[in-house]
Formats: structure tokens, sequence, C-alpha cells
């Protein structure tokens, strides 16, 4: 102990040696416990149904984001019998492996959204959106009237796809060349519907903030909101699991 | 002349690049965002041209500025940043508990509210006041446990005021709806990439003046400011890793996803707490402690044993944010393991602090100063007790998602962070500016009232928030039903969020105090005020003589 102590006074005459110490001490965590996530098959088993967002869905995500709702709101359900009651099958981690960067949260301020989408109308959410406590007298939700009176910037929605494109998500050409056409087909219901499903599986294409007149951020917001939680069949799951 | 010239040519450039950047901008923030900086560019060419004309006053024969024996305006600078950034981090924390309480405040306009907000007061609390603390304290410290004047004087300014660019960019952006969307690391690419040519700087003039220190012997308040700024450099780029959407535009988008980025995110996020708010503040305690006490370190064994191995497994706590998500579980259980762990030297580093009072019990009666400073260890003890509880599996499966995380985040930051900066601060401030002590002690007495029952209220009301919420969550009937819905706990908080508000209204109104204090230290006034202790001395019991006016 006392040699160990004495040869410790190396270190702390030399600031070079105690520098490069440190880092490497604080380095081993790291490696060890992240970089195998990486390359471990087993961290993201393959689920069927889960695909990349559509342009539209994308567009809502980014104001999800922008808004700061992962403060209040988590998407990651527990596999506990009153979680998986008040919010549905727990979460797989295949469910996330598109989203950059994760929305898992770390506060339930508000409830989980993992499985929100279909549990309410389109009619719901734009009301909760404009006046939290006009559906909900308990709430404590930020109004988000201003999202129905913006109209969503699509502009730039094709590189937005790009971007994603060059971090893994498997967006093909035409989906980056077809995305502002394919976000305003979904949030109208009108145009290349069939094109539109056929990039995006069971995407949901109407008008969703009750003013069909105008492409919105409540448009884009409410169809991420919907869209949430249901692109796994659990249903079809189900018999599988039981097997087992 | 040639160097000013260079540096006020190169600042005039940067202003018009960002000026061309913002008149591209694809976005309305990114515009904005450029325009600071652009602003920012051109002040700092305006300052440095002034250099020149300094340079050619000096040129023509005038005296020598007289130097001082340590290079402590940017320190000052610092003390005064490090106020001003409390003030406003504990304000906007104030407003947004306010509208969980009361939902009517997040008024109607989407600058206010609470989603937006909420990034402003953790960065500016984190970042703002816990970083600009950080860098003046290290700049303080270094400069006395190494006998030396700053290395490369003009970086260290640079650093200072390249930081709170930083935290204007940061703040501004989340107002504007700029953000990455991760937790504490929320500032977009650019403000990224900013921020890392800061830190560089700060590491290279903390090490430089290092090297040229005249004591053989680092002192162990560096080891840990150190460990501190490599760290925060490896979380900051590993964490960033991101894809802009165009170099004209603000978003940009993780480069990992899902898990990956869950944990990568996780393990950033701990850090920054074992980090910047324990390693960087454990520098602080290392040398402010012992100072104010005038006693010398209790163990020097035990501060690098406590060193090495606080530095070594906190890095793999991260994945206690992630118990029971889909995070596999091997991360899960190493990350549990090794919090558990952790509890013990974080108790290493509370001891070796309080045990430094051995012999100098008396001083927490008497100097309020070092009452702080207890009350922070006491605090640390207790948050890193905590934090190991609550890492435990079948506990987090209560206490996550519930507000007993916010009780245990503020008992930590209120307690630990917030008093143990104040007890530097109060230490620092008559030091710098030269007076012969502060312009009232019982100012810093009321201080630390308010700040502990403030404390009090605030902890004690969100851990039972926090219980209350898990349980009613999980509570199920005779029927085999739910008993709650989300809402009606939610509801059941609202008494618990009012309590906090006025937790934290106390705790600013001790902050508003300490500005008040330091202001008047800084104008060089002294407040006509008894003494907080008249001891008596005793001959036939031979009590110690605490004042020598007592005496």
């Amino acid at each position: 102990m006392a040699n160990l102590l004495h040869r410790h006074k190396v270190i702390e005459r030399n600031v070079t040696l105690l520098a490069i110490l440190a880092f490497i001490t604080v380095a081993i965590g790291g490696i060890i416990e992240i970089a195998p996530l990486f390359w471990i098959d087993s961290t993201v088993t393959k689920v069927e149904g889960v695909r990349p967002y559509s342009p539209l869905e994308l567009a809502g995500r980014d104001i999800y984001i922008r808004e700061g709702c992962y403060g209040c709101h988590s998407q990651m359900i527990r596999p506990f019998r009153d979680e998986t009651e008040r919010y549905g099958h727990y979460s797989l981690a295949a469910e996330s492996m598109y989203d950059h960067p994760f929305q898992w949260g770390s506060e339930r301020t508000g409830p989980d959204l993992a499985r929100v989408g279909g549990r309410y109308s389109d009619e719901w959410h734009v009301q909760h959106m404009k006046d939290p406590r006009a559906v909900v007298p308990e709430s404590i939700m930020p109004p988000y009237a201003f999202l129905a009176d913006r109209d969503l910037d699509l502009s730039h929605i094709g590189d937005h796809l790009t971007a994603l494109r060059r971090v893994g998500v498997p967006y093909s050409d035409e989906d980056v060349a077809k995305a502002a056409e394919d976000a305003a087909t979904q949030a109208t219901g009108e145009g290349d519907t069939t094109g539109l499903a056929n990039r995006y599986p069971k995407e949901q294409a109407r008008d969703f903030d009750g003013n069909p007149g105008r492409l919105t951020e409540m448009d884009a917001l409410v169809a991420y909101l919907q869209g949430l939680g249901t692109q796994v069949d659990f249903k079809a799951a189900a018999p599988r699991e039981e097997k087992r | 002349m040639d160097d000013i010239l260079l540096r006020a040519g190169g600042w005039l450039l940067i202003a018009l690049l960002a000026l061309a950047m913002s008149a591209n901008a694809i976005d309305h923030g990114f515009a904005v965002q450029m325009a600071i900086v652009a602003s920012a560019a051109l002040l700092a060419a305006v300052w440095a041209m002034r250099g020149a004309g300094n340079a050619v006053l000096a040129s023509g024969g005038s005296l020598p500025a007289p130097r001082d024996r340590y290079d402590d305006e940017v320190i000052r600078w610092g003390v005064i940043a490090t106020v001003f950034w409390c003030v406003v981090g504990l304000l906007v924390g104030v407003v947004i508990a306010s509208q969980l309480a009361f939902p009517l405040l997040n008024l109607h306009s989407e600058f206010s509210t609470f989603g937006r907000l909420r990034p402003l007061h953790t960065s500016a609390v984190i970042f703002a006041f816990g970083g600009n603390a950080l860098i003046c304290t290290s700049y303080y410290v270094v400069q006395r446990t190494c006998r030396t004047r700053l290395a490369f004087p003009w970086l260290a300014r640079f650093v200072f005021w390249g930081y709170q660019l930083f935290i204007v960019l940061a703040a501004s952006g989340y107002l504007l709806g700029i953000t990455e969307g991760r937790e504490y690391a929320e500032p977009e690419w650019y403000v990224d990439i900013w921020l890392t040519i800061v830190w560089v700087s700060y590491l290279a003039v903390f090490v430089g003046t290092i090297v040229r220190r005249s004591e053989p012997h680092i002192y162990v308040a560096n080891w840990f400011y150190l460990g501190f700024i490599i760290t925060v450099a490896m979380l900051h780029l590993v964490n960033n890793v991101s894809m802009p959407v165009s170099l004209v535009g603000s978003k940009s988008y993780s480069a990992f996803a899902g898990v990956q980025d869950a944990l990568t995110q996780w393990w950033y996020g701990h850090n920054a707490v074992g980090f910047f708010l324990t390693a960087g503040f454990l520098g602080m305690m290392y040398y402010f402690v012992p100072k104010q006490a005038e006693r010398p370190i209790y163990s020097y064994r035990l501060s690098i044993i406590h060193f090495w191995s606080l530095i070594f497994l906190y890095i793999w706590a991260g994945p206690h944010h992630l118990h029971y998500t889909a995070l596999p579980d091997w991360a899960q259980t190493l990350g549990e393991v090794f919090s558990v762990m952790l509890w013990m030297p974080s108790w290493g580093g509370m001891i070796n602090g309080l045990m430094t009072l051995n012999g100098a019990w008396d001083k927490i009666r008497t100097d309020p100063i070092i009452r702080m400073m207890v009350f922070a260890l006491a605090f640390y003890g207790m948050a890193t007790f905590e934090g190991p509880m609550m890492s435990i599996k079948e506990v987090n499966s209560l206490s996550h998602y519930t507000n007993w995380t916010i009780g245990h985040v503020h008992s930590a930051a209120l307690g630990w962070n917030g008093m143990i900066t104040f007890g530097a601060l109060y230490f620092m401030a008559p030091r710098l500016w030269g007076r012969t002590r502060l312009y009232s002690l019982r100012m810093v007495n009321w201080h630390f009232w308010l700040a502990t029952i403030g404390i009090v209220l605030y902890a004690s009301s969100m851990w039972v928030a926090g219980i209350m919420q898990g349980l009613m969550w999980r509570e199920y009937g005779q029927d085999g039903y739910l008993v709650y819905s989300f809402a009606e706990v939610v509801q059941a908080l609202h008494p618990y969020y009012t309590i906090r508000v006025a937790g934290g209204l106390l705790y600013l109104a001790g902050a508003l105090v300490m500005v008040w204090n330091i202001w008047m230290t800084i104008a060089g006034k002294l407040r006509d005020e008894a003494p907080l202790s008249t001891p008596v001395y005793d001959p036939a019991r031979d009590r110690p003589v605490l004042t020598p006016t007592a005496a």
C-alpha cells in the first residue's frame, strides 16, 4: 500500500500521465457497455411491420421534438401489468429502431404516448392541443393552438429524409424524391394514395386537423400521434407468444 | 500590432460569414442564431481593435500596468456571470414549477410553454450557473495551488466569452424551438461545434497552467477539475454526433437510433451529473473547504482511492436511467451493480470533506460559510445514497417516471451544487476585489436559512408526490381493475406542485440576498452589523477563543 502510494506520486507530478490515465479510466466503461450494442444482433430483434416514418409523420415528429414534448411524455412502456393494461403491449426495441433521436423520455408528467395512435379521434387530438382542459379538466398541459394556425413547411422535407438516410434509415431514392408530394397526399387523402401506401404500409391518409383547406403543423403532429405504436400487429403475434 | 490586426480581422471574417449564413438560412430560427453569432463576433472585433489603441499607447512609452500575482480579471467576470446565471436559472425554474401547479401560466404564446422553458431551466442551472462556477473556480484554484499565473491569458478570456456565447445560443435556441430533443444535450449541431472549440481551449488553458506550475505536486483539486474537463469533452463529442439537414439550417438528426441512442444519451446524461456536477464540484470542495476551515484535507490516501474509483465507476452507471426498458438486460444489470458500488467512492469524498473539519467543528456554529459547505457535503452524501438506492431495479420500478426523480435531482443540485458554489463565491468575492471581508456575514446566514428551508420544502414535497404517483399508477382494486385514471393522479399532485413552488421561491429569495451581498462587497461597502456570535472565554474550562474580538 505504501509502495503504491509512493508510485502514485509519479502521477501527481506529471500532468500528461495524469490526463492519459484519467482518460483511460473513464473510457473503459463506455467501451464495454455501449460499443457491444452496435454489433450484438440480439440488441434489436427485427419485428415485422416496423418501417421508417412517412414524410408527414416525420414532420410531425420534428414538431413533437421542437416543442419539447419528451420533457413530460415517455414513449416506453415497461413490462408491468399496470403499464401494459394502461398503455398497451410493452415497447419493443425494434419499434424505435428508426428513431433519431429516441424519444423514450424520463418523466410521466403526462401519460405515456408509445401506443397513443388510434386511441382518440382526430377531433379529440385537435381540441386537446388547442385547449387541453376543454377535454381533460385535470390536465396541466400547455395549449398548442398556434399549431393549427401555422402552415407546415415542406420545402426541405426531402433533405430531412436524405439526412436520415445518411445515418442509416432505409429511405429509397423514390421516397426522397416524392417526400413533399407524399406529405401532401397523406394530409389530404387525395393524390397518389396507392403509391403512398406502398411506400409506407399502414399509413393513415386524411385531413387530420379538421381544416381541409390548409396543410398545417397540426395536421403533421396529429398524423404522427395517430401513427404511434400502430406499426406492429400484436394481435397476430399473440398466439406465438403463448406457445412459449 | 500585426497580431491585433489579425485577430480583429479574424473576428470580422467570422462576423461576415455568420451574416451570410443568417441571410441564407432555411429556417427562421437559424437566421436569428447566426445574427447573434455575427453580433458577438463584431463585439469581439471591436474589443480587439480597442486593444490596438492601447497597444499604440503602450508603444508611445506609457508605464506597463501593475501586475497582480495572479491573473484574476477573468475570474471576477466569472463570479459575476455565475451569480447572474444562478438567478436566471432559478427564476425560470420557479416559472415552470408554477406552470405545473397553474397551467394558465403557460400563457398563449409558443415561446412560454413548459416544453420550451424546461430545457432553458435545466441548461441555465447546469451549464450556465454550474459551468461558470466551474470555469471561474478552476481558474482560481489552479493558479493558487500551482503558484503561477494562467497560461495563455488571451485564450482564458476567449473561453469565458465563448462559453457565454454558447449559453446565449443554447438558451435562445430553446425558446425558438431549436433542439436535438435529447435531455441535457439539447443544443443543435453548430452550437455543439462551438462548445467543442471552447472546451478544447479550456483544456489547453488548464493543462498549460499546470505545466508551468512552481509546485512539484499537482494538488488533488486539480485532478478532479482535469478529470471533469477531459471526460466532459469525451461525452460531448460522442453523444452529439449528428447529421445536419442543411449547413444553413438548424435541424440535425442524431447519428444513433433507438436502443443505442438511448444508452449513448444516458451514458452522457448520467455522467453530466457524474463529472460536471460531481467531479468538478469535488474539485471546488477540495480547495475551498480546507481553506475556509483553515485545516488540511483529512486524508491524502482517501483522496487518491476515491478519485480513481469515482471516475472509473461513474461511467458505468448510465443504464440505471433505462431500467425495464427495451435496453438489453445485461446492460441494465451492469448499470445497477455499478451504481450501487458508486455509493462508496461518493461517500469517500463526503467523509474526506466533512472530516477536514476535525478540530474546527465549532465553526459550523460561528461561520455561516462553513455551515453552507458542511450542509452541501451532507446533501452530497444523502443524494449519493439515494441515487444508488433508486438504481436498484425494484425501487426504480416505482420511482422511475415520477417526481421522486425530480426530488432526488434537486436535493443534489440545490443542496450540493448550489450550496458549495455559494460557499466558494462568498470565499472568493472579498479576495478577488481586495476587500477586508464580505459586505455582510449576517446576510450569508439569511441566505443559508432561506435556501435550507427552500430545499426541505422542495425535496420533501417531491418525494411524497413521487412515491404517491408511483403507488397510484399501480394500484388495483378488489375488482381487478386499475383504481386511478392518469388524470386523477395528475389532479392529486396539485398540492405538492404548489409546495414545490414555495420551496423554489425561498431558494430564489436566498440567491437574491447573495446578489445584494456580493454586489455591495464588489462596491467595497462593509455592513455595520453585530458579529454573529460573541462567545465568552472561560479559562476554567479552557474553551477555545473563537474570535479575537470576543476574547
